[in-house]
């Protein structure tokens, strides 16, 4: 069988090399390496579109499985997709192209070394979601801390050091506890192997650390409230391109390793913790919200936007029933599409005028009416009006925590109101009004390139809204195989209780 | 498993048999040392390169050897796959450190042919102590090396700093040696006998007398100064800076190795209980000292500015992360440590090919604010620096991190969870350090350039290195296999 996964995954790091042995003059450096970037993205994205169109909606199971032998020990080389992990490998090498574009003209310095950075960045967000090893996990999902660094670090804004260094410990100390408890699962399971640790049972008391640990590094990945500390700071100095893949895919590894992990492997701890994942992401909904509403910088707006918004992934998460859990994965992905257009907004912006600041703005639409028209069209997305992606996610939480918690459904139902305040108000201020200040006089509107990224977004915004069937029907199988797998576990541990009282 | 194994006691020429690399290497380096002395300090190159053909031949006849576990020269020396592995890492990591001096000796106009020579002494007291199976071997093959070190370290006589690191590095060493000669005599007073076998059989773990126990804290004193850590570790930032560069690069190489190695004989021999468990009497020490090694390394190479100095904290905490591996006290914890010693040297091998191409007009630099803009001046030299410093933080997928990863596995497996984790923690703080030297390189604006481009033996070195931690993980299964067989051979 044609092994799609490894493709999928190396394909990047093979682009990489490539730019790596280009050399010469530096603008034919320079353009060479953005045009084996750009195709080499593209064709990741269209084998992942080959290898959707094979994937089979109705199994529940691992697709596309490869394992080899890797490291000995029932640690093995294990790649294979299920219905929840499929998408986030289309959203990633979805954006990546996207990414490359919107940098094509901002980043002018070193930009061999950039390119080799998001196509390895890819290679490693790719594998994160296909791996089906702990180790060769925790390999993937730790080692696209490095090119991140590098991105915030080298081509990020006037605070990129303390920025960079903040999202790098930060990320890493969550992600040892992460390892401690792997490394204890591997000792107690004697294997690796990530559906084989999905039917293991691991004692109750053990699951409560081990879901401690793992929701230390996802947590501070997501990122849920208190660990959010790093998100604005991070998103404020990295370049436009890092900041959308930020948003975009990397939060997404703490939604999904919370689907993979924490709910499949500790059922007993998972349903233990739900009040108190409940409890932080309705605090990080409503708290987040109102950060952003005082935020005169548009990308932090953005950031606490996306802090929110995760607040409500993870409550659909923990719902544990189907419409919340397909709620979450949906909010993940529509969240990937507009956080990375709305960066990519400011992004337009700020390679005009240089700045972020909200005030700096105003009147735009008397400039600048195709940007205002597509502003509005992803600010309205964000808010989650109908027809849009941000409306399916929203409900469909909603609904799967209602049928739970109906308090927990109230207030977070107020974040949807707040982020429509903090939204469109930022809207307004930056479009609307009288064209007042001089710098702003001559401000042009979007290039055709900047077009052309921004269509792509544009499409599958409104495709997720209208016809969010597309993602439900390939989510469905595997998500009802994950919860009754979960409930059957509960169930089994409920038993095993009563009979030893 | 299957192995051969003989002891050729009361024959001296089969014992002869078992020591031909050491032969090698001390004729080898006496018949040099006669070229040198007739020849004088234009012979230099040659005597090098000589040293370095009797180390790589050395090397091989240790490969030669049969494979299995056989004792000669009164049971005092020991050949098993445990000493032949960490005889041809030691050779190696010595080798390497001849080739990267010579451009340096030059420069610094410290040309002598006695260099390589001592180096080359040095490395038979190394291969003594990985292959000693007594107390007086042990101590035998310590001051060998260490007395070639000693000299080493003061080589350029003409600098201040150099002459006050060997000479602080003499009275310390000479104070451990005091320890560990003090232990030895305590075990042997208490037991009626200096060798491992023998001791093995006589000391009842669990129930040692107050006399072994004290001998047995006083041994390990002194190996952990010979590996520096904590809190023996004093002497080494002073003697990593004040060194002439080449030279510290062998001392965070090779002596680390064989004082590591041999210090797990010690302890994995005599000190083993007889069904193989950990013997809480000096699992605590280890574990100890592993913690403050791995914190101490980790906290204190914040504030430092030198370059050599913060690879002497770096080489602190990593022998702390090795002594978890020995905390555990099993075939996976030793197979962890070997790994790691593998990878460390890799590692620090091409750290010190780029330390030692920071070179400007006026001469050497160690300063890590030398390094600023480095990713513009020399890109792939900054490239290479930035996957041996990323592996040396423990990041994935670099070889820095299966390093960690099955020791703390080995100390997991041995339900040691708090070292497990706070090793773990204190690495969060160490990455710290290491991702500042990429931050100067590549976020800072360039300094003035290095004077001239690497030298080609320095780039053969770092690109090898380099693409050894960088493709670790993917062709590390037959290594992993060797080192695990090779750990078994210790508790036969």
């Amino acid at each position: 069988m044609f092994p799609w996964l490894s493709v999928i995954t190396f394909l990047p790091l093979v682009g990489a090399l490539f730019i790596a042995i280009i050399n010469g003059e530096k603008n034919i450096v320079n353009r060479n390496a953005r045009y084996v970037a750009l195709w080499t993205t593209l064709g990741t994205f269209l084998t992942s579109v080959f290898m959707l169109a094979s994937f089979d909606p109705s199994i529940a199971d691992f697709q596309f499985e490869e394992k080899r032998e890797w490291l000995g020990d029932n640690i093995t080389y294990h790649l294979g997709v299920d219905g929840i992990s499929v998408l986030f490998i289309i959203l990633t090498t979805f954006l990546m192209p996207i990414c490359v574009v919107a940098s094509w003209e901002s980043i002018t310095d070193r930009v061999k070394e950039y390119m080799i950075a998001f196509l390895l960045l890819e290679t490693l967000m790719i594998g994160v979601f296909c791996s089906l090893d702990l180790v060769l996990f925790y390999l993937f999902f730790e080692g696209g801390l490095i090119p991140m660094f590098l991105i915030i670090g080298m081509w990020g804004g006037p605070g990129r050091t303390y920025a960079s260094f903040k999202f790098f410990l930060y990320t890493l100390l969550g992600s040892v506890l992460m390892l401690v408890a792997l490394i204890t699962m591997y000792v107690i399971a004697g294997t690796t192997d990530i559906p084989t640790l999905m039917e293991y049972q691991f004692p109750a008391d053990l699951q409560t650390w081990l879901w401690l640990a793992f929701f230390a590094s996802f947590a501070v990945k997501l990122p849920m409230w208190p660990f959010h500390t790093w998100l604005p700071d991070a998103h404020v100095e990295a370049p436009t391109a890092g900041s959308v893949i930020l948003a975009a895919v990397l939060l997404k590894m703490g939604g999904y390793g919370f689907l993979r992990f924490s709910l499949p492997m500790f059922p007993v701890a998972s349903d233990f913790f739900t009040p108190f994942i409940f409890i932080i992401s309705v605090v990080a909904v409503i708290y987040a919200s109102l950060v952003a509403l005082m935020q005169e910088d548009l990308k932090k707006l953005i950031a606490y936007s996306s802090v929110a918004h995760m607040g409500f992934v993870t409550i659909g998460i923990f719902t544990l029933n189907v419409q919340g859990i397909q709620g979450g994965i949906f909010q993940m992905l529509s969240h990937g599409v507009i956080s990375a257009a709305l960066f990519l907004i400011v992004g337009v912006v700020y390679d005009r005028m240089h700045t972020r600041r909200i005030d700096a703005y105003g009147g735009l639409v008397n400039r600048m009416p195709i940007y205002a028209a597509i502003f509005m069209l992803f600010a309205l997305a964000n808010v989650g009006l109908p027809g849009t992606s941000g409306f399916i996610g929203e409900i469909a939480v909603l609904i799967g925590v209602y049928q739970v918690n109906t308090t927990i459904a109230l207030l977070a139902s107020t974040g949807v109101v707040l982020s429509a305040a903090y939204m469109l108000w930022a809207y307004r201020r930056v479009i609307f009004g009288d064209l007042e200040k001089e710098s702003l006089m001559s401000i042009s509107d979007l290039s055709r390139r900047e077009i052309g990224v921004f269509i792509p977004l544009i499409i599958a915004t409104l495709f997720l809204g209208f016809y969010p069937a597309a993602v439900f029907d390939i989510t469905n199988a595997s998500v009802e195989n994950l919860i009754g797998n979960f409930n059957a576990a509960l169930e089994a541990y409920q038993a095993l209780t009563v009979t030893n009282r | 498993m299957d192995v051969a194994s003989g002891s050729a006691s009361g024959d001296l020429a089969a014992s002869l048999t078992l020591a031909y690399p050491e032969m090698l290497m001390a004729i080898g380096a006496m018949a040099l040392l006669m070229l040198g002395v007739f020849r004088g300090n234009s012979s230099t190159r040659l005597v090098a390169w000589g040293s370095v053909a009797i180390l790589l031949m050395a090397a091989i006849l240790v490969l030669a050897q049969p494979n299995g576990r056989f004792v000669g020269f009164g049971d005092g020396f020991v050949v098993d796959p445990f000493a032949k592995f960490g005889k041809v890492l030691v050779y190696l990591g010595s080798a390497v450190a001849v080739i990267m001096s010579l451009g340096f000796l030059r420069s610094q106009k410290i040309e002598r042919f006695e260099f390589p020579l001592l180096i080359l002494f040095a490395t038979l007291g190394m291969s003594m102590m990985v292959s000693a199976n007594d107390l007086i071997f042990l101590y035998m093959g310590i001051e060998l090396q260490s007395l070639a070190l000693y000299v080493l370290a003061a080589f350029n006589r003409n600098s201040l700093r150099s002459t006050e690191a060997g000479l602080k590095y003499f009275v310390l060493g000479a104070l451990s040696s005091g320890l560990l000669l003090y232990g030895c005599s305590l075990i042997y007073g208490f037991t009626g006998t200096t060798n491992f076998d023998v001791l093995r059989h006589v000391i009842v773990p669990g129930e040692m007398g107050l006399g072994v126990i004290f001998g047995l804290v006083f041994l390990c004193a002194g190996l952990a100064f010979k590996v520096s850590a904590v809190p023996f570790h004093m002497w080494t930032p002073d003697v990593y800076e004040g060194s002439p560069t080449p030279v510290t690069a062998l001392f965070s190489g090779a002596p680390k190795i064989a004082a590591m190695l041999l210090f797990v004989r010690v302890l994995m021999g005599p000190f083993l209980g007889q069904d193989g468990t950990v013997v809480p009497e000096w699992q605590q020490i280890i574990i100890v000292i592993s913690i403050l090694s791995m914190t101490v390394g980790a906290f204190a190479a914040i504030g430092q500015t030198n370059i050599k100095r913060l690879m002497a904290y770096s080489s602190i905490g990593h022998m702390g992360y090795i002594l978890v591996g020995v905390a555990a006290g099993t075939v996976g914890g030793v197979a962890s440590v070997l790994i790691y010693l593998m990878i460390y040297l890799a590692m620090t091998l091409g750290v010190f090919a780029c330390i030692l191409s920071m070179r400007r007009k006026e001469g050497m630099v160690e300063h890590i604010e030398e390094l600023a803009g480095l990713s513009r001046n020399q890109p792939l030299m900054a490239m290479a620096l930035l996957v041996l410093l990323f592996s040396l933080a423990g990041m994935p997928p670099l070889a820095g991190f299966a390093a960690k990863f099955f020791v703390f596995r080995a100390a997991i497996q041995a339900e040691l969870y708090g070292l497990a984790i706070i090793g773990l923690l204190a690495s969060v703080v160490g990455a710290y350090y290491y991702v500042r030297i990429v931050k100067i390189m590549y976020f800072d604006e360039p300094a003035e350039p290095f004077e001239q481009p690497m030298s080609k033996s320095m780039r053969m070195v770092l690109v090898t290195s380099t693409l050894f931690i960088l493709f670790y993980l993917v062709f590390a299964n037959p290594l992993l296999r060797m080192t695990e067989y090779v750990a078994k051979s210790l508790f036969l």
